[in-house]
């Protein structure tokens, strides 16, 4: 029963259209307004709530993040590790295959470097362990990632569903394992691996703690960068993901493509966690990937895929954690406010990229002659 | 034979949360929009309606139980909404990314729940965990006479109201769905939104209205989970991972809330089947609660293999639609 709406038109009261390419610093320029503006959001949110002063509490949040060295390479290091997934994450994304699995397939590559720990650690050298816990960990994320690839390739089942789904089921699968790993007995948690011999632990690097890290998640960013900007299969990657009918029109194997791609995103996810197994936390638990997987999507999609634009959010994000901490403790406030601080940013500046790609003008349509 | 009734009673209860969020979010989707902020909306339902109840039972000095249900209620939809709104601004009309809006509400609105359920407690002065008594009665009150018909009465009468509503709530999603004309409308919108709009449906108006309706309604599954499964209190992170079970129980449903009716209390049955049965190992309890996501896999695969025409997600589920860009 469609009444005649179309009859009565009305001019609607914006136009939009899209804009030509915007010029890099205006759209930059729009990038830092939608920042501010969320800043001073969050300040209204914080002052409602809480009565605080925000620009203290946004003093405390610097604190908390980079007051001291050491809390300035622990947040280095988790800035790193979710640049880590979101770099992994990228070709994925790229190819427009909606992966949602990283957290999975994070922990995947975790609990293969905690058993590799737990039951070779001592027994093989250094220059094999390592080698051998990279690989294996990237194997399991590679399986993770390969799984719901194969199924989307051959028969197009749903990816988004299928990885979130397997997240979970990582996930049982590491409370089975620690089971069988717990220490002490009944803690129902694995504690500190190897908290004695440091087997397996990253060792110090030019005397830095996390030298080792920095210098592979680094090798990683370049590396992919390197891959889909200058590699055939960089490009092939890039045609699959505008449109997969021009891909097949120019002879490309899409699921091949598929396939090999998500293998390569899900290996490096697994990398991701051993990383965090044997180079942060020593110690595995479902916990492991703490939410980094969906964290890194929201990275990876907001630098719009450039690796390089990727350091700077990752480490917007784990500086807005960090420092919430210390809001806690220092006003006595709960800790979550962070994460509805994040999410007012991570709105704005999600909604923001609208205002670059598209003009909005006022309504009345000047008379076509 | 008790144990079985007790069995049943736990399914249940663990699946009518579940229910609240799957209707929603099979709402939302038949519009095309793949929400992945349910954990989110839920979060902020139950927040809405803890803290409007608690507000109402510290404020008045004799609260009434039906204004504290119907004031809690509401707040709960509309807290919910408003986080179906602000993801529907972002991906409808500022056209923003729909996996990361999803996945940006969950973290807000997880936040914001985490945030005042932890600071009620201190803002009522007190120690420890609040109690909403009146409130909490209200919604768990049985209905009378029928309840206390023995075994039947246990299985089938023994809940609060809001267990009921999931269920009629799910029977008129479905026929709404199946049988009216806005629901055809709404189906098309998210099967070929540039068909409907040709048809003369306004595209936009009914990707917001089901996306806010469906996020109030998943918000009614955390309403559900802090008024009658937690009687009125609220543990930081308590709802767990039910928020992706429901988005699970709409694959698992195929897209229509009839099926999720008996699907959720699957669902809730097999995330709790670990303690029924006698003689498990910790370590095979642990693969028990696997089933809920193994069986959605499961159904996901088949579903995709079979290509029934009928059982498939909405053919523009996830991709956004601008009326230039074609």
């Amino acid at each position: 029963m469609q009444k005649q709406n179309h009859a009565v038109y009305k001019e609607p009261l914006f136009r939009v259209s899209k804009r030509e390419e915007l010029s890099l610093w205006r759209a930059w320029l729009i990038r830092i307004c939608a920042i501010l503006i969320s800043l001073i959001v969050c300040a209204a949110v914080i002052y409602f709530l809480t009565k605080l002063n925000p620009i203290q509490v946004y003093e405390a949040i610097f604190e908390g993040a980079l007051g001291t060295e050491k809390r300035t390479w622990v947040t280095l290091r988790d800035s790193l590790i979710l640049l880590c997934i979101a770099v992994a994450i990228t070709p994925a994304f790229k190819m427009k295959f909606w992966n949602v699995g990283a957290e999975g397939q994070v922990l995947m590559g975790g609990l293969v470097t905690a058993a590799i720990m737990i039951y070779a650690g001592d027994a093989l050298p250094s220059i094999i362990l390592f080698p051998v816990m990279l690989l294996a960990s990237a194997l399991a994320g590679l399986l993770w990632g390969f799984m719901p690839a194969v199924f989307k390739a051959k028969w197009n089942t749903n990816e988004t569903l299928f990885t979130l789904m397997l997240n979970y089921v990582a996930m049982q699968l590491v409370s089975f394992c620690i089971v069988f790993w717990e220490n002490p007995a009944g803690s129902n948690a694995v504690g500190i691996i190897n908290s004695i011999t440091e087997a397996g632990w990253f060792k110090p690097l030019f005397g830095l703690t996390y030298g080792w890290n920095v210098i592979i998640v680094l090798v990683i960013t370049i590396v992919m960068y390197a891959y889909l900007k200058y590699t055939k299969q960089g490009y092939e990657i890039a045609v699959v993901g505008e449109s997969e009918n021009t891909a097949r029109y120019a002879g490309i194997n899409v699921k091949k493509v598929i396939m090999r791609t998500m293998a390569i995103s899900g290996a490096l996810c697994g990398i991701a966690g051993f990383i965090l197994v044997s180079g942060a936390s020593h110690t595995i638990s479902t916990n492991t990937a703490g939410g980094r997987g969906f964290t890194a999507i929201i990275v990876a999609w907001l630098s719009k895929l450039n690796a390089f634009v990727m350091v700077l959010v990752s480490f917007l994000l784990v500086f807005m954690e960090k420092g919430s901490i210390q809001i806690a403790s220092q006003f006595n406030l709960n800790e979550y406010a962070s994460d509805v601080l994040t999410g007012i940013i991570l709105f704005f500046v999600l909604g923001c990229e609208f205002f670059i790609h598209y003009r909005v003008n006022k309504g009345h349509r000047k008379k076509e002659n | 034979m008790s144990t079985v009734i007790i069995f049943i009673q736990k399914a249940i209860a663990q699946g009518i949360g579940i229910l609240f969020g799957a209707t929603g979010e099979i709402l939302t989707e038949k519009s095309g929009n793949l929400n992945l902020g349910v954990p989110g909306m839920m979060y902020m339902g139950g927040i809405g309606g803890l803290v409007s109840a608690f507000l109402y039972e510290n404020y008045t000095s004799t609260p009434n139980g039906i204004v504290a249900v119907l004031f809690s209620f509401a707040c709960a939809f509309l807290c919910a909404s408003l986080g179906g709104f602000i993801y529907s601004v972002l991906t409808i009309s500022l056209r923003a990314n729909q996996n990361v809006a999803g996945l940006a509400l969950t973290t807000f609105g997880v936040g914001l729940g985490n945030f005042f359920g932890g600071s009620l407690s201190q803002l009522a002065g007190g120690v420890g965990q609040i109690s909403l008594p009146v409130t909490s009665a209200a919604y768990t009150a049985k209905i009378p006479w029928l309840s206390e018909l023995g075994v039947i009465g246990d299985i089938f009468f023994s809940y609060g109201f809001l267990t009921y509503l999931s269920i009629i709530l799910a029977v008129f999603i479905t026929w709404f769905l199946q049988k009216t004309r806005k629901g055809l409308n709404l189906r098309a919108v998210g099967e070929s939104p540039a068909t409907a709009d040709a048809a003369g449906i306004n595209v936009t108006k009914y990707k917001y209205l089901s996306t806010c309706i469906g996020g109030g309604i998943c918000g009614l599954g955390g309403l559900y989970f802090v008024m009658e499964y937690a009687g009125g209190t609220w543990t930081n992170n308590g709802f767990g991972d039910r928020g992706w079970l429901a988005i699970a129980l709409v694959i698992f449903a195929l897209w229509r809330p009839i099926n999720a009716i008996w699907g959720s209390i699957l669902f809730g049955g097999l995330y709790i089947l670990y303690l029924y049965i006698p003689g498990l190992q910790r370590s095979t309890q642990e693969i028990f609660k696997m089933l809920p996501y193994v069986a959605t896999i499961l159904v996901l695969i088949l579903t995709s293999l079979r290509k029934k025409k009928e059982n498939q997600p909405p053919e523009n589920l996830g991709i956004p639609y601008f009326r230039e860009d074609r």
